[in-house]
């Protein structure tokens, strides 16, 4: 991945108009490479963004022609570049896809309205399909009821688990074959080292998997998984693309977390380990019999469920009898429900994809 | 910087050390470095729930609170449980303690003590005489020529040591002192400038770090292989592991994790056993203040680089809960060990009681050798890309140098060798020639095992799978 130029040796600081890239030789370098701190012009990083994601898909068969594949669409900018590429890729390579844009509602206003606004926007810009499902309809809470039923410490937790269903009945709903998510390099190496810190090796073995819930109704994968956030920000931010930017309202203040932060500080020291976090995930000995918890369906709604009920059910039922800990933490008694609420949440709350 | 205290003041281990609970710490007030230490906070009572001795509380672990008896006791019982339950020491054993001068080993140094006193006595007052009482002794490397520090320093460094040792008995035990470049067998050549030259061609920090955390190891094994021990014991504490594990995932060494984090580890000429596994940097702190223990810790060298963040970062964790090292820990422990996390010599167990035998009984084995191939520096289990590395190099290299670079883990090849590809000559003649030597072995085994193959291939009915 990248040339070793870089890599390991300090390079000087120079001024971008004082060198050509180090790809084509021929262009002045606009942009250093947060992956690999080559100085390369706009164009080959395109090249080299657009490709590596082509070989992800390829070198992982993601999909197979005739795919009717949802794109969760948040409006955000991992999702959003993601349509981007993806259509750009389909018709490049002739990957002989059909894509949707999916876009969950939960019902946040002034947050999720306007984010909203910007996957209808992209709908026309990409020319993609847009389905939109929203917590109302399915659950019959929005966020905002949610957050005035408990307040902002296991919103989050609500939030994630709803979603993951959401998104589910939705790509039902269009009869998807796949569901693309957005999840990034950053986002799967700070899942690997928040499963270790707590130490959940059933989701540590399979959180590095690029595909999941392939014995279940739609499997989902994460084509950006060794793609660097920031490279995502550099390349939406060259090329212009639309996206909406600002934090969910509901999430912690000034929240980072632990993880990101160390992460960040990694990413800066040696830009590599992000991906050297990835592969120790997808190297680490862990026996088969302990990854996959069994599968059953849920006694109530009938959704795929290790327990009885899956959670959704469980959390709704404690909104629904105004048993707002129903459901969170451990289900030791008197457990400490404040753990999980901790910095060691991850940026978007619960660490299922 | 943040990295120096995150230890909780305890150097884990031979190489990881901190030097916050150096000679400026010696100033505060033992209750206020207690109050600091959240071990102690968060007691339900003020008097210790384990005994009746209605001693203050000092510590909490799960919940109760422990008087300065009942905890030192809580601690040796872990160290002891550690070492019986893992066949550490047999009676026959030479036990080498490596001795940083930091807590965790000042502890481990203690408690062998403690464990040897008590072997000595049950054999003098034994009828029979049959169970004679290990030996110990204590190792020490000495970095300075990497510190740049006044040789004075050494030399008062090294006394303290000795003095430190001297002072427990019964139970004579040797010091044995030998500088970090002893590893180098460069003959009439100044192995210092031979140390410094090579340690200068890693470009980068974090690989300079952990290849000198390499060097200690060979110098502890070198030690321990000239002085005729049959053990060497580390001081590393969980809290070390805890780190190990993160830094160990960031580097792509997800694999060989679990290597390094288990209580026995064969790996090595010498085998190496890490009785504290299960004790807190803190906690080995505590005990060192509570009943003046003394430490060394003037040559110290922090750890650097992304060791250096992971040790902040664990350290900001431990502040938001303290447990979370433990928790980490038992992430590690859920990975699988290797072969050679376990003592498997044919026999090995004879000398544990009946009872503790059944344990080990599916364990002993004709077979001492293991197969994996390990990394020429650093001895961490190749992954399987990193063994097709090697196979293809095997069939297409000419030069011993890519051999050797074959041999060598993804981490170590990014971090340690040269940036520059011809600087490998040069930086593997420098390498000792313990490491390289074992390659060159390997490479003529294979070499002689494939000619003879060649010989007899024609009237082999089976296939052979014995690739590696």
């Amino acid at each position: 991945m990248g040339s070793s130029v870089g890599e390991g040796a300090k390079l000087q600081p120079s001024r971008a108009g004082s060198r050509l890239c180090v790809r084509c030789g021929e262009r002045k370098a606009a942009l250093k490479r947060p992956k690999t701190l080559e100085q390369i012009c706009r164009e080959c990083f395109y090249v080299v963004f657009e490709d590596e994601i082509h070989q992800t898909i390829a070198n992982n068969s993601l999909f197979k022609a005739g795919d009717r594949v949802a794109i969760g669409a948040s409006g955000g900018k991992d999702s959003t570049v993601l349509a981007y590429v993806l259509s750009e890729l389909n018709r490049r390579y002739n990957y002989g896809l059909d894509l949707f844009l999916l876009s969950v509602d939960e019902g946040i206003t002034g947050y999720r309205d306007d984010s909203l606004e910007t996957v209808k926007r992209n709908e026309i810009q990409y020319g993609l399909p847009l389905k939109i499902v929203s917590y109302k309809d399915l659950y019959g809470w929005t966020m905002d009821d949610i957050v005035k039923a408990i307040g902002l410490k296991n919103n989050c937790t609500f939030c994630g688990v709803f979603r993951r269903q959401a998104l589910d009945r939705g790509a039902a709903l269009l009869k998807a074959d796949k569901i693309v998510t957005g999840h990034n390099a950053d986002d799967i190496a700070e899942t690997v080292l928040l499963n270790i810190l707590r130490g959940d090796i059933a989701r540590l073995s399979r959180c590095t998997f690029i595909t999941t819930g392939e014995d279940g109704p739609i499997p989902r994968c994460k084509p950006f998984k060794y793609t660097y956030e920031k490279e995502i920000v550099m390349y939406a931010y060259f090329k212009k693309l639309d996206y909406f930017s600002t934090e969910c309202i509901y999430s912690p203040n000034a929240y980072r977390g632990f993880a990101r932060e160390f992460i960040k500080d990694l990413e800066r020291m040696r830009p590599r380990a992000i991906l050297d976090i990835i592969k120790s995930g997808e190297n680490f000995r862990i026996s088969t019999t302990t990854r996959m918890p069994e599968q059953g369906t849920c006694e109530r709604c009938g959704y795929i469920s290790s327990q009885k009920l899956c959670k959704a059910c469980v959390l709704l039922d404690g909104l629904n009898r105004g048993l707002p800990k129903l459901g969170i933490g451990r289900t030791k008694v008197g457990a400490g429900a404040e753990r999980n609420t901790s910095s060691l949440q991850g940026k978007h709350g619960n660490f299922d994809f | 910087m943040a990295g120096a205290s995150a230890c909780g003041g305890a150097g884990c281990g031979p190489h990881c050390s901190s030097s916050s609970s150096g000679a400026g710490a010696e100033g505060d007030a033992p209750a206020e470095r207690m109050g600091r230490l959240s071990i102690a906070a968060g007691a339900s009572t003020t008097t210790c729930g384990k005994c009746d001795g209605g001693g203050a509380v000092v510590a909490v672990s799960g919940g109760a609170g422990m008087c300065g008896e009942c905890f030192r006791a809580y601690l040796f019982g872990k160290f002891k449980l550690a070492v019986t339950s893992n066949a550490m020491v047999r009676p026959t054993d030479a036990v080498l303690l490596a001795f940083s001068g930091g807590p965790a080993s000042r502890v481990a140094l203690q408690f062998i003590h403690e464990m040897q006193s008590k072997a000595i006595q049950s054999w003098e007052t034994s009828n029979s005489q049959a169970l004679p009482a290990f030996g110990v002794g204590v190792a020490f490397v000495d970095e300075s020529a990497l510190l740049a520090r006044p040789e004075h320093e050494s030399e008062m460094a090294t006394e303290d040591i000795k003095s430190i040792v001297s002072s427990l008995s019964p139970g004579h035990k040797k010091v044995h002192v030998a500088p970090l470049e002893d590893v180098f067998s460069s003959g009439s050549e100044d192995k210092a400038a031979t140390l410094k030259e090579v340690v200068g061609m890693i470009n980068d920090e974090t690989g300079r770090d952990d290849f000198i955390r390499c060097l200690l190891m060979l110098s502890l094994q070198k030690i321990a292989l000239e002085n005729g021990y049959t053990k060497i014991m580390l001081g590393t504490c969980a809290s070390g592991i805890a780190r190990h594990v993160l830094s160990a995932t960031v580097k792509g060494q997800g694999y060989s994790l679990p290597a390094d984090v288990q209580y026995v580890d064969t790996r090595w000429d010498v085998p190496v056993v890490l009785p504290l596994h299960d004790c807190l940097a803190q906690e080995l702190s505590l005990l060192c203040e509570l009943d003046s223990l003394k430490t060394q810790q003037l040559l110290d060298r922090p750890c650097s680089g992304i060791n250096s963040l992971v040790a902040s970062f664990v350290s900001r964790l431990r502040d938001e809960n303290p447990s979370r090292e433990h928790t980490i820990l038992r992430t590690a422990q859920k990975l699988k060990p290797f072969s050679f996390n376990m003592f498997s010599a044919n026999g090995y167990h004879d000398f544990l009681p009946s009872r503790l035998r059944p344990k080990f009984q599916n364990v002993d084995t004709n077979d001492t050798t293991f197969s994996e191939i390990l990394c020429l520096i650093c001895g961490s289990p190749f992954s399987e890309s990193e063994l097709q590395n090697l196979e293809n190099t095997k069939h297409k290299a000419q030069r011993k140098i890519d051999m050797y670079t074959a041999h060598c883990c993804q981490s170590c090849h990014f971090q340690i060798l040269p940036a520059a590809t011809d600087m490998y000559e040069h930086f593997f003649s420098l390498l000792p020639k313990f490491w390289t030597e074992k390659v060159d072995t390997a490479v003529t085994a294979s070499a002689n095992h494939g000619s003879l193959r060649d010989q007899i291939e024609d009237y082999l009915l089976e296939e052979d799978d014995d690739e590696n």
